[in-house]
C-alpha cells in the first residue's frame, strides 16, 4: 500500500515537471520577457542590466531549474499587469473558484447518482425515459448558453437570483474569503454551480445508469436475488457499490475539468474567480499568470488523480495490492 | 408423502417479436424430501429456465403461461414478489454455475453469509457471525473463523463453490437447485463438491435438484433422472434404470455418446444425428422424431405423453400401446435390440 502510494507519487512529480517545463517554455516562446517589463525608451544598457539580473543570460537549464525551485515556493514572480505577486493574485481569487466548483461537484453528485440508479433500476418508466431526455439537453447544451438561459429565466424575468458576482463574503483568517456562511453568497452559488455542473450531472447520471444496467445482469446480483435479500440490499448494497469504482473515476477527473473550465461559467456569472484572472491574463498576455494557473490546474488534476486512485482501494479490496490470493 | 416440489404440466413461455416461443411444455415431475432428482438434457433443453421458474426468478419476458408449482405442498407460482422473496434462500436455496461470479467482489465472505442469515431469521449479528462460521466449518473451509472476513478473491473456486453452498444452505431450505454446480470447477475438486452437496442435503433432509449436462455426475449423485429435451420431458426414472436400460430413443442416443474408457479408442464416438430444434421450429408430433432411428408414421402427427416404461416413464410413441400395435416389424425389432421395452402386445407380435 506504502510502496502503491510512494510509486504514484513519483510519476506525479515527473508530470508536475513536464508541466513546469510546458509553461516555463511559454516565457520563452511568447517573446522577450524584458520587452513586457519596460517603456519603450529604457536604454539599451539598462535593458542588458535588467537582463542580468533576471539571470536571463545564464544557461536555458539553470533558469528552468531556478523555476521549479521557485514554484515549489509558490513563488511565480510579479504579473505584468498588476504589477503584484502572481501567488498572492491567485490566492486571492482561489477561494472563489474552488467553492463553485466543488458546490457544483456536490450537485452533480447529489442529483446524478440518483437519478442513474433510477432510470438502470426502473428503465422503462416515463419517468426514466423523461431523465434520459433531458440529460440529453444538458449533454449537448453549451455551458454558456445554460448560464446566460438561467439568468435570462431566473434573474431577469423571475428575479428570484442574482445574475452576477458572489454576493457578501466572509473573510476567513485573512486568507479564505468565503460566500458560503452569508445569504446573498449562498444566492449567488446557485446559478453558477448549476451552470458549472449541469454537464457533469448528466454524465454520471448516465455512467450510472450503464454501469447499474450492467451490474444487474451480473451472478452475484442473480444470487443474491435467490438468496431472497430484500430489493433495497440488492439494488443500493449489492448493485450500486460495484458501479462505483468507474464513477469514482469520472467523478474524479471531472472534478479537475470543472475547476479548470470554470473559466466560461465564471465569465457568465462575472465570478471573481481563477478562470476571469486567466481570461484577464491570456488578453493582456500576463504570462506569470498564465503559467502559474496551468502549473496550479495540473498540480490540482495531479492530487484529484491521487485521491481518487487511494479511493479505488477503499471501495474494491480487489485492488489493495498487499492482499494475498489463493490461486 | 407430500412430495418436497411438485411441478405439474409447467408451461414456461417467452413473449419474442417473432411469436410465443414455448421453453417448457407440459412438464410433469415430483422431489420427495431428501430426494435427488438429476435434470439433463442438451444446452436450452431447458433445465434452467425450469429451476428459475421453480424459485420464483425467471428472467422477463419469460412467464410460467400454465401448470402448477407446489413446495411441500403449497402452491408457490402465483404468489406475489414480496412472499416470493421471502420463499427463495430460506425455503429454496440456489446454487449457480460459476463460483468466480456469484459472489459479490466487493463484500467480505463473512458479511454476505450473516447478510443472508439475519435476512430469514431472527438472530442477532452475534450469533449470526456465529452460525456463519459453524456453516463454513461444515463445507470444509479450514479456520473458519479467520476466513469470515476474507474477501471472494482470496479463495480458490472449489473454495468459493462451498462458500455459495454455504450460502445456499444458510437458512436450511427444504429443496436446493444446484444449476451446474461443477460445470465451472477442475476435474479434480467437482467430484468434492457433490458429495459435500449431496451430504449436507441428506443430512437436512433436503430434496435437491441438480441441473447439469454430466451423466457422470448423474450416475453417481441422483436418485431420480429426468431427460429433457426441446423443452420436453423425454424420460423420467429412478438412476440405475435410466442409465443402464434407457426407454427413450433420446435417452439411448445420450447413453451410447459417453465415451468409455475401455472402449476402441480409434472407434469414431457414437452421435445422434442433426441437433436439437431450436424453440421455434419444433416439429409437429414428437420433437425427437426427425433425429430419431425407431420413427414410424405417427411420430409426426401425434404428440406423446409419458408412457410407463420399464421402470421409468417415457414420452415416446413406441410405449404406448395403441401406437407400437401399428408399428413396422423391423422398427420394433430394432427397438426391443437396443432394449426398449415395449408395451405387451406389441412384444407378443415381435416374437
Amino acid at each position: 500500500m506504502i510502496a502503491f502510494a510512494i510509486k504514484r507519487f513519483v510519476q506525479a512529480l515527473g508530470v508536475m515537471l513536464v508541466v513546469a517545463l510546458i509553461s516555463f517554455m511559454m516565457f520563452r516562446f511568447v517573446g522577450d520577457p524584458v520587452n513586457q517589463l519596460v517603456g519603450v525608451d529604457t536604454s539599451p544598457a539598462e535593458r542588458a542590466a535588467l537582463r542580468e539580473t533576471l539571470g536571463l543570460n545564464d544557461p536555458v537549464m539553470l533558469q528552468f531549474g531556478r523555476f521549479v525551485l521557485k514554484a515549489a515556493q509558490f513563488d511565480f514572480g510579479i504579473s505584468y499587469q498588476f504589477k503584484q505577486p502572481v501567488a498572492a493574485l491567485i490566492a486571492s481569487r482561489l477561494p472563489a473558484t474552488l467553492e463553485l466548483s466543488f458546490v457544483s461537484a456536490l450537485f452533480a453528485l447529489a442529483i446524478g447518482v440518483p437519478m442513474g440508479v433510477y432510470t438502470g433500476l426502473y428503465r422503462n418508466t416515463w419517468l426514466a425515459r423523461g431523465f434520459l431526455a433531458v440529460s440529453l439537453i444538458g449533454v449537448s447544451l453549451p455551458t454558456f448558453l445554460i448560464g446566460i438561459l438561467l439568468i435570462f429565466v431566473v434573474s431577469v424575468n423571475l428575479g428570484w437570483l442574482p445574475s452576477f458576482g458572489r454576493g457578501q463574503t466572509v473573510n476567513l483568517g485573512g486568507v479564505w474569503s468565503t460566500g458560503l456562511l452569508t445569504k446573498s453568497g449562498l444566492q449567488s452559488l446557485i446559478l453558477p454551480s448549476i451552470t458549472l455542473g449541469l454537464f457533469q450531472m448528466t454524465l454520471i447520471m448516465r455512467l450510472v445508469r450503464g454501469e447499474m444496467l450492467e451490474v444487474l445482469r451480473t451472478d452475484y446480483i442473480k444470487f443474491a436475488r435467490a438468496r431472497g435479500l430484500s430489493r433495497r440490499a440488492i439494488n443500493f448494497g449489492h448493485a450500486l457499490k460495484n458501479t462505483l469504482v468507474p464513477v469514482i473515476t469520472i467523478t474524479g477527473l471531472q472534478l479537475g475539468s470543472i475547476i479548470a473550465f470554470a473559466i466560461i461559467t465564471e465569465t457568465v456569472f462575472q465570478w471573481p474567480g481563477m478562470g476571469l484572472l486567466f481570461l484577464q491574463a491570456v488578453q493582456n498576455v500576463d504570462i506569470p499568470i498564465m503559467a502559474a494557473y496551468l502549473l496550479l490546474i495540473a498540480f490540482l488534476f495531479v492530487v484529484i488523480n491521487f485521491i481518487v486512485d487511494l479511493l479505488y482501494v477503499a471501495v474494491d479490496p480487489r485492488i489493495r495490492l498487499d492482499g494475498g490470493t489463493a490461486g | 408423502m407430500t412430495p418436497a416440489l411438485s411441478v405439474r404440466n409447467l408451461r414456461i413461455e417467452i413473449p419474442t417479436r417473432h411469436g410465443v416461443l414455448t421453453a417448457i411444455d407440459d412438464l410433469s415431475f415430483d422431489i420427495a424430501a431428501g430426494e435427488v432428482l438429476g435434470m439433463v438434457g442438451e444446452s436450452g433443453a431447458g433445465k434452467s429456465i425450469t429451476g428459475s421458474a421453480v424459485i420464483g426468478l425467471l428472467e422477463p419476458p419469460g412467464r410460467v403461461a400454465g401448470g402448477e408449482i407446489h413446495l411441500a405442498g403449497e402452491r408457490i407460482d402465483h404468489l406475489p414478489p414480496d412472499r416470493m422473496r421471502r420463499i427463495r434462500g430460506k425455503r429454496i436455496g440456489m446454487i449457480f454455475q460459476d463460483p468466480l461470479t456469484s459472489l459479490n467482489p466487493l463484500y467480505r465472505i463473512g458479511d454476505q453469509l450473516v447478510e443472508t442469515i439475519m435476512t430469514h431469521q431472527r438472530m442477532t449479528t452475534g450469533e449470526a457471525r456465529d452460525k456463519a462460521r459453524k456453516l463454513l466449518e461444515e463445507v470444509g473451509i479450514p479456520a473458519a473463523k479467520t476466513r469470515l472476513s476474507s474477501y471472494p478473491h482470496q479463495f480458490s473456486g472449489g473454495m468459493r463453490q462451498r462458500v455459495v453452498i454455504a450460502l445456499a444452505l444458510a437458512a436450511d431450505p427444504e429443496l436446493v437447485i444446484a444449476d451446474e454446480p461443477t460445470t465451472a470447477l477442475d476435474v479434480s475438486v467437482q467430484a468434492q463438491i457433490i458429495a459435500l452437496l449431496k451430504q449436507l442435503c441428506a443430512e437436512r433432509g433436503a430434496a435437491v435438484m441438480l441441473i447439469t449436462h454430466d451423466m457422470g455426475v448423474i450416475a453417481e449423485t441422483a436418485d431420480r433422472v429426468c431427460v429433457l429435451y426441446a423443452g420436453r420431458l423425454a424420460e423420467l426414472g429412478p438412476v440405475r434404470g435410466v442409465v443402464k436400460l434407457p426407454q427413450h430413443p433420446y435417452t439411448i442416443g445420450l447413453m451410447a455418446a459417453i465415451p468409455s474408457l475401455t472402449g476402441d479408442p480409434d472407434k469414431p464416438l457414437a452421435q445422434i444425428p442433426g441437433s436439437m430444434p431450436r424453440l421455434g421450429t419444433i416439429p409437429d408430433g414428437c420433437a425427437f422424431n426427425p433425429r430419431c432411428d425407431y420413427r414410424f408414421p405417427p411420430c409426426t402427427t401425434e404428440r406423446p405423453v409419458a408412457y410407463a416404461a420399464g421402470t421409468s416413464q417415457a414420452a415416446c410413441l413406441l410405449h404406448a400401446p395403441e401406437f407400437s400395435r401399428v408399428a413396422p416389424a423391423e422398427t420394433l425389432k430394432a427397438a426391443d435390440a437396443a432394449g426398449i421395452r415395449l408395451p405387451k402386445p406389441a412384444g407378443e407380435a415381435v416374437r
